[in-house]
């Protein structure tokens, strides 16, 4: 764990950069967090982070794919490289976990 | 009289079925099976098919063989669950009623799930070996193969059986070197996944294995289509790699029975409490290894150590007890890797595959994350050992507990 000024406050963040605790999310943090990762937020963004962060349990690419907002393509559009990955650490959820 | 009802009688049913009607007073507790197969398949050996090392004798057996005497089993299948009405429908409206329901229906591949998997190339150059079917198409290729390109790919998490791929390609690696043209093919393991595999010590180890065996691991690729012209598989991010022959772990979904039966997720596994093994929909509903969304490896060992968990809280719940055991997502896999040797991890929900000996700290005889030919005999035996003892629910000398003992972080 690491200490970390995000928009002002100052956070606990992982090793990798994802919140501590959820509770301190803001949506000025998550621009923040955004512009780190090249990412300007439009509304389509939050639409998802609003999903995603009212889905957390069982999230996987293909249920975001599903929700109606984008499809999976879409997704990979607004967040490139690994869109559950970034959209999570943005959302100030924890990262996702692969069961494995 | 009081019904246990249990779909399914793959592993997970069918230890349920031996362990429950060895405690269970017959003339209180009708116990019935239903599956819609009669043949058991020894799933971890389809591996072993494309490479000659089984055939599919060595796989498959009668169901019947392992339904202990006093257990009633029906072939059909099932329609769906009317968990609201304790009742089961099944297919020609043949109606179960249940006092509880065990859930062991299992997690299949779906090659339709994916644009283009299903088409001209299917069996004649790509394939799966999660299938008979699939593997000893396979095996047929592979015999007059000159070489090329060998693509590995995982197409959706979670799968079945996750160190699966890893041990084709490292058998793969073994069986074109004995070929003598292993200089003429190119291995490439495409996954979805950050690395070899998800938690950092053991996809250390298992990437530094694939460097040394020349296989070249393609991280974070997550299918969207198969160019059936081109032979190419494509990502969403618009990632394409080519392949001579593509060996694929199609998209894994739970039974469609789940889906009929509104009880699933997105691909159709069951909402379960990871601790009790209970649905999180109905109180008088358990869900036994892969057809539950619980967060571990969907594998046998992982449905056996589950069984010793839902054996304990059915008899609290029979009793009207609180559920007292709680699952710890235990999973043991030996890992195939080629030239007679092995490696083994051991895990559970909160602790990654750590180095060390098991099941005997400082002795073994396994070594964990070791590549040793002892650990290779490990999964030789087992298949004795499943047929003869585990799947009719016999005591194996392992600890249902993941335990730390022998592990060093």
């Amino acid at each position: 764990m690491a200490q970390k000024t995000i928009a002002g406050v100052n956070l606990e963040v992982s090793d990798e950069g994802y919140l501590a605790d959820q509770t301190q999310w803001t949506e000025e943090i998550a621009k923040e967090i955004a512009k780190e990762e090249n990412i300007e937020l439009t509304e389509k963004h939050f639409e998802i982070i609003k999903f995603i962060r009212e889905n957390e349990s069982g999230l996987t690419i293909r249920k975001v794919g599903k929700s109606g907002i984008v499809d999976i393509k879409g997704f990979y559009d607004l967040f490139p490289g690994g869109p559950l990955k970034i959209s999570t650490k943005i959302a100030g959820i924890n990262k996702p976990s692969s069961c494995v | 009289m009081k019904k246990i009802l249990i779909l399914g009688a793959g592993t997970g049913g069918t230890i349920m079925a031996n362990k429950l009607r060895k405690v269970l007073d017959r003339e209180e507790w009708d116990i019935t099976i239903v599956d819609k197969h009669k043949t058991h398949y020894y799933q971890p050996g389809f591996l072993f098919i494309p490479f000659g090392i089984y055939n599919k004798h060595d796989v498959i057996k009668p169901k019947a063989d392992f339904i202990p005497a006093g257990v009633n089993i029906i072939y059909s299948d099932v329609d769906k669950i009317v968990g609201e009405e304790n009742k089961v429908l099944l297919e020609g409206g043949k109606v179960l009623n249940y006092d509880f329901l065990i859930i062991a229906t299992g997690t299949r591949v779906d090659a339709s799930e994916t644009p283009g998997l299903k088409e001209e190339l299917w069996y004649k150059e790509i394939f799966d070996f999660y299938t008979v079917e699939g593997a000893v198409a396979l095996k047929e290729y592979f015999e007059t193969w000159q070489g090329g390109r060998l693509v590995m790919n995982i197409a959706e998490l979670p799968f079945k059986c996750p160190v699966a791929p890893l041990e084709f390609v490292f058998l793969a690696d073994e069986y074109f070197t004995k070929a003598g043209i292993r200089d003429k093919v190119d291995i490439i393991y495409v996954t979805p996944l950050p690395g070899a595999f998800t938690k950092p010590i053991a996809t250390k180890m298992l990437g530094e294995l694939l460097n040394e065996k020349n296989i070249t691991v393609v991280p974070d690729f997550y299918l969207e289509s198969v160019d059936n012209k081109e032979k190419k598989i494509k990502s969403y991010d618009g990632q394409e790699i080519p392949f001579d022959v593509l060996t694929i772990v199609p998209v894994n979904k739970g039974d469609d029975m789940i889906e009929r039966s509104g009880m699933g997720d997105d691909l159709n596994f069951v909402p379960t409490d990871k601790h009790t093994l209970r649905s999180e929909k109905f109180e008088n509903v358990f869900v036994l290894g892969d057809a539950s969304n619980i967060p571990t490896s969907k594998a046998g060992s992982v449905v056996h150590f589950a069984a010793e968990v839902l054996f304990e809280n059915l008899q609290c719940a029979i009793k009207g007890r609180e559920l007292r055991a709680k699952f710890d997502g235990h999973a043991n896999c030996y890992i195939e890797t080629g030239f007679g040797k092995g490696s083994l991890i051991d895990f559970n929900y909160t602790t990654e595959p750590l180095p060390g000996y098991y099941p005997l700290p400082g002795v073994g005889p396994f070594g964990l994350l070791k590549n040793t030919k002892f650990n290779h005999y490990g999964k030789v035996i087992f298949r004795w050992i499943y047929w003869h003892m585990l799947l009719k629910g016999k005591e194996l000398p392992v600890d249902n507990e993941m335990t730390m003992a022998g592990k060093k972080r």
